[in-house]
């Protein structure tokens, strides 16, 4: 159970992910998120953009004793009826397609489903006019 | 009235996609007539270095994408004058004419002065 972090007034936090599903600021971004929640906040957008990509594949294999930082994405999202959004770009560049795009571009993997929703970049200008923050994680 | 943002562009061009992903945050951002910023930064200023060969590592050239910023109304655009002293760039001698060089004080007031901040 994430503690609670942020006890002041309500809040609309976008969350941006850029590093890879191994990298501890991507599990750090997840505490973060569960946390906002936790402490009654509102997270307005996901938005996964250039390795953060791969948090959203459902082809991560992770070692049986480490964090399935993949699954407990998906889990937080599908639980928390999240708006979570894979850059489509980014996802392309990196082989993690959905259904429709491994169609479009004739490849066999398909990596990634519901929950998450391919978009573009709008997506991210979006969810930062309509938030308080932007928060990022994983960044250089 | 829009929120502002600031993009912090901190990688080479020949390291991997993340300076080009950078730019296409600030260039969607442009398209879509928001007050955005961009400021490059340590390896960020190797972007801006003139007459960069591309073809030699076999990769495509960013420098014609950058030309496109002030196309897409990004006018907003800076560059670390120690960042680029520290790397032996002449900060009036750079890709991008546009880009007006700050000290270390002049960018703490201008990330101050936007709304939120990327830095990849």
């Amino acid at each position: 159970m994430a503690a609670v972090l942020l006890t002041e007034s309500v809040m609309k936090f976008a969350i941006a992910l850029f590093s890879a599903a191994h990298a501890p600021s991507s599990r750090r971004a997840l505490l973060f998120a569960q946390a906002a929640l936790a402490g009654g906040h509102e997270i307005v957008r996901l938005f996964f953009y250039q390795d953060g990509v791969y948090n959203a594949s459902g082809s991560v294999v992770t070692p049986q004793d480490e964090q399935d930082l993949p699954k407990q994405w998906r889990a937080f999202v599908a639980e928390h009826q999240l708006d979570g959004v894979v850059c489509i770009a980014a996802a392309l560049r990196r082989g993690v397609l959905n259904e429709e795009e491994a169609k479009r571009y004739q490849r066999e993997a398909v990596a990634v489903g519901a929950p998450w929703e391919l978009s573009g970049l709008g997506q991210l200008h979006d969810a930062v006019q309509d938030a308080d923050r932007l928060i990022c994680f994983g960044g250089a | 009235m829009p929120k502002s943002l600031l993009m912090i562009s901190r990688q080479a061009p020949w390291s991997g996609p993340s300076a080009r992903e950078a730019l296409d945050i600030v260039l969607a951002g442009g398209a879509f007539d928001l007050p955005i910023g961009l400021l490059f930064l340590d390896d960020g200023v190797f972007q801006l270095a003139a007459k960069q060969d591309a073809k030699a590592l076999q990769q495509k050239d960013l420098s014609a994408n950058l030309q496109a910023l002030p196309m897409f109304g990004v006018e907003e655009l800076f560059v670390c004058a120690d960042s680029a002293a520290e790397r032996g760039l002449d900060p009036t001698g750079l890709a991008l004419e546009e880009t007006r060089a700050l000290s270390a004080d002049e960018i703490t007031a201008l990330i101050d002065r936007y709304d939120q901040v990327i830095t990849l």
